[in-house]
């Protein structure tokens, strides 16, 4: 994480003669005895918080290695005092479920596109908007800062009716394209504010040499800024991945992602915890994977979203 | 800083004597500049900034279209019962969810600066953030569950109160007719006939299954009898296979253990007791009669199953705790890096000077943090308006109309059966409207920040 913890704050020496030397302003052992007690207080009460936070998830992993009556019979804890009775079978299962295998794949044929065609485009406009020179940019640009925060709400009714006219909805592609439009606001503003801090002379030297701005956004541009980059794409991948409202609208049934073919068999809540259980870890085991393998950039990427 | 104003490309030489080739290069360098910005502007402005227009007009017309009816839509929004409901619980979430949200990150940012294993502690607070509304509602529709052996909350909640109260042995159990005992009011049963020291009173129950009897359960057997003692058994009066007689103990027939017993004169209790493993019970020592012999309530009483997390009252904070767990690492992490930015020496000295460290917090810590705060605040707020999933998700579908918000009643409205486009675009115009001070509060940011 990039966030740093405070810095240990020095130990106060040990005095020299005992408290005769101590001196003043220094705690009393008994004020220190506080200190330590209420540090322990602290360390007990985030471990229960940290328990808590954790139960959840422990609960959907438990209830999605026991079989359909195991989970009718007990509470998933049980199956902490006998392990013995778990089972990869629900994840087999499910796996051998042709639905939920396509449902998987659509989510990875939706995510991956609407990633790289956000970062493409809002890596060119966003040299454009902090390098180019063009007419009415400093106020388009301010236009694109006012499209942060539109919620997509306000999308779903006329894009809907837009891609009825075009032949796009219910298609992969337009799902793609919706996500790829309201994650632009925010890809944008992101690079553009990155690319800007690109010192002047790097790029002047480059103009020099006569390298073309398509050069000079391929050669010098695009790997000055990658960190910025990871931390978009991991966000705008993780936001596209974990998507329902906007699939439950644009994907037709063959284009439906997991999180949609999942959410038709909440009707059933409670018969079917063996398919609803390993489906949601199924569809938390990939953001959770590029979670702990990006953390710095997903943290970063969040933190420079908190307008969003 | 920004570059708004310092990249400016070098610009012609002023006096309108620029050569002809300056000129055709700065036209040629504009038109790289559209053709780099054009395709993400073109699809913001067909399928953002359209949208905007196009879902303002049509919220003045009906849900056909055909109609213009003014602002009858954004006046049905405020009348319509479901519509009410929604407008009313998204003010629910709006006012808790992020206030919440920022105290809770702030206080556990705080305290993670006090151990040794913050990192840890963050990364697993946080990582709920990586995960779809879809997975968090299925994993709190478990953790809600009102079955106390499936949502950990309830089995919670049932082993704290059964730790504080004696739950009842025979839910259920009741006479067959009315012949031995009478109910007593509020669940109990009454022996019918009078009892006397010397005399036995057999109170046979039904409505049990054999299986659910306790296993120290005995054949029932009737305490000796005694002149100077009220006596009796309380048995099942059933035969699995049938035979036997109703309204007689049976050899196969067993006692009813630990039923408390109640021995009342006049109406009022004078002695309790509880019957043994073959169902007998006995009050020695009892003077003469008449006495009344009772059941009490407590044995009848059904088990205590938890709290209805999910039923009408609680949906909406019990969604909002699911929130929290996703959001809590957010505003924590953010928190906690701003209390890292923060002037050490500030602290340290206010430490010397004898500051107790609810003072720091207080009168340091927090002034100093504000603009961080506000930032995770307004950011929640935006956020807890757009919440749909999540509602969608955990709320059981008898009663998603009691945890209705706004986003998930556009959704219904205009998708989900209601198919009423000229509401659902009202309601899309109106989150908008309410994000617009946000929009505005980024903007002012954005240009001073580029002066």
């Amino acid at each position: 994480m990039t966030v740093q913890t405070a810095a240990p704050r020095p130990a106060p020496p040990t005095p020299p003669g005992g408290p005769a030397g101590r001196a003043p302003g220094r705690p009393s052992p008994a004020a220190r005895l506080v200190a330590v007690l209420r540090g322990g207080l602290v360390q007990v009460l985030l471990t229960v918080v940290a328990l808590v936070w954790l139960t959840p998830t422990a609960g959907l992993f438990v209830s999605s290695l026991r079989d359909a009556d195991d989970n009718a019979g007990s509470g998933w804890w049980s199956a902490l005092v006998h392990p013995g009775s778990l089972t990869f079978d629900n994840y087999s299962a499910i796996l051998g479920d042709s639905g939920i295998t396509q449902a998987f794949w659509n989510t990875v044929l939706i995510s991956v596109p609407a990633t790289a065609a956000v970062v493409v485009l809002a890596a060119l406009a966003g040299y454009a908007f902090a390098w180019l020179e063009f007419p009415g940019r400093d106020w388009v640009f301010l236009v694109v800062v006012g499209m942060l925060v539109v919620p997509v709400q306000i999308g779903l009714l006329p894009v809907a009716r837009l891609f009825g006219a075009v032949g796009l909805f219910g298609t992969t592609a337009g799902v793609v394209l919706f996500h790829v439009a309201y994650g632009l606001p925010f890809a944008i503003f992101l690079l553009r504010n990155y690319f800007a801090e690109i010192p002047r002379e790097m790029l002047e030297a480059a103009r020099m040499d006569g390298g073309s701005e398509w050069t000079i956004f391929r050669k010098l541009v695009l790997p000055v800024g990658r960190p910025a980059i990871a931390s978009l794409a991991i966000f705008q991948f993780l936001w596209v991945w974990n998507d329902m409202l906007v699939a439950l609208i644009f994907a037709g049934s063959d284009a439906q992602p997991l999180t949609v073919a999942l959410q038709s068999q909440m009707r059933q809540f409670g018969a079917n915890i063996d398919v609803l259980a390993p489906g949601a870890f199924l569809s938390l085991i990939v953001p959770l994977a590029v979670f702990f393998a990006f953390q710095r950039h997903f943290v970063e990427g969040v933190m420079a979203g908190s307008v969003k | 800083m920004s570059a708004l104003t310092r990249n400016k490309v070098p610009s012609a030489p002023a006096g309108g004597t620029a050569p002809a080739a300056v000129r055709r290069r700065s036209r040629r360098a504009r038109v790289t500049a559209i053709a780099f910005a054009l395709p993400a502007l073109a699809l913001l402005g067909a399928l953002v900034g359209y949208p905007i227009l196009f879902s303002v007009g049509r919220s003045l017309f009906d849900a056909s279209g055909d109609r213009f009816v003014g602002l009858d839509n954004y006046q049905e929004m405020f009348t319509d019962p479901a519509s009410l409901k929604a407008v009313r619980n998204t003010a629910i979430w709006v006012v808790a969810a992020p206030a919440v949200l920022t105290g809770v990150g702030l206080v556990l940012a705080v305290l993670t600066e006090k151990i040794r294993w913050a990192t840890a502690f963050k990364l697993l607070i946080f990582m709920p953030m990586a995960v779809s509304f879809l997975a968090a509602g299925i994993t709190f529709r478990l953790v809600y569950d009102q079955d106390p052996q499936r949502g950990v909350m309830n089995a919670v909640a049932v082993a704290v109160h059964d730790a504080f109260n004696d739950s009842s042995a025979y839910p259920g159990a009741r006479p067959r007719g009315t012949d031995v005992m009478k109910e007593s009011g509020n669940g109990g049963f009454q022996a019918v006939a009078q009892a006397e020291p010397g005399k036995d009173v057999t109170l046979g129950l039904v409505g049990l299954p054999p299986a659910s009897l306790p296993q120290q359960a005995r054949p029932a057997a009737p305490a000796q009898v005694s002149d100077d003692a009220v006596t009796g058994v309380v048995y099942l009066d059933f035969v699995p296979g049938g035979g036997g007689t109703p309204g007689a103990v049976d050899p196969q027939e067993r006692g009813l253990p630990q039923m408390a017993v109640e021995l009342t004169k006049g109406g009022e209790v004078v002695a309790t007791t509880t019957t043994g493993d073959d169902g007998s019970f006995r009050f020695p020592d009892a003077g003469d009669g008449p006495y009344g012999v009772r059941l009490p309530p407590k044995n009848f009483a059904e088990p205590y199953t938890g709290i209805d997390w999910l039923g009408p009252t609680l949906v909406t904070p019990a969604i909002i705790g699911a929130y929290l767990w996703i959001w809590t690492g957010f505003s924590m992490v953010l928190i906690g890096a701003g209390l890292s930015s923060l002037p050490r020496e500030t602290l340290e000295a206010a430490r010397m000077d004898g500051a107790s460290e609810w003072q720091i917090f207080r009168r340091i810590t927090v002034p100093l943090l504000a603009p961080v705060l506000g930032v995770v605040f307004v950011t929640l707020v935006i956020n807890v308006m757009k919440v749909f999933d999540l509602v969608y998700i955990i709320a059981p579908g008898p009663v998603q109309e009691e945890a209705n918000v706004l986003a998930l009643q556009m959704w219904l409205v205009s998708f989900g059966g209601g198919n009423n486009q000229g509401l659902g675009s009202a309601i899309g115009v109106v989150l908008l409207l309410l994000v617009l001070p946000v929009m505005a509060l980024n903007i002012r940011r954005f240009r001073r920040s580029s002066r």
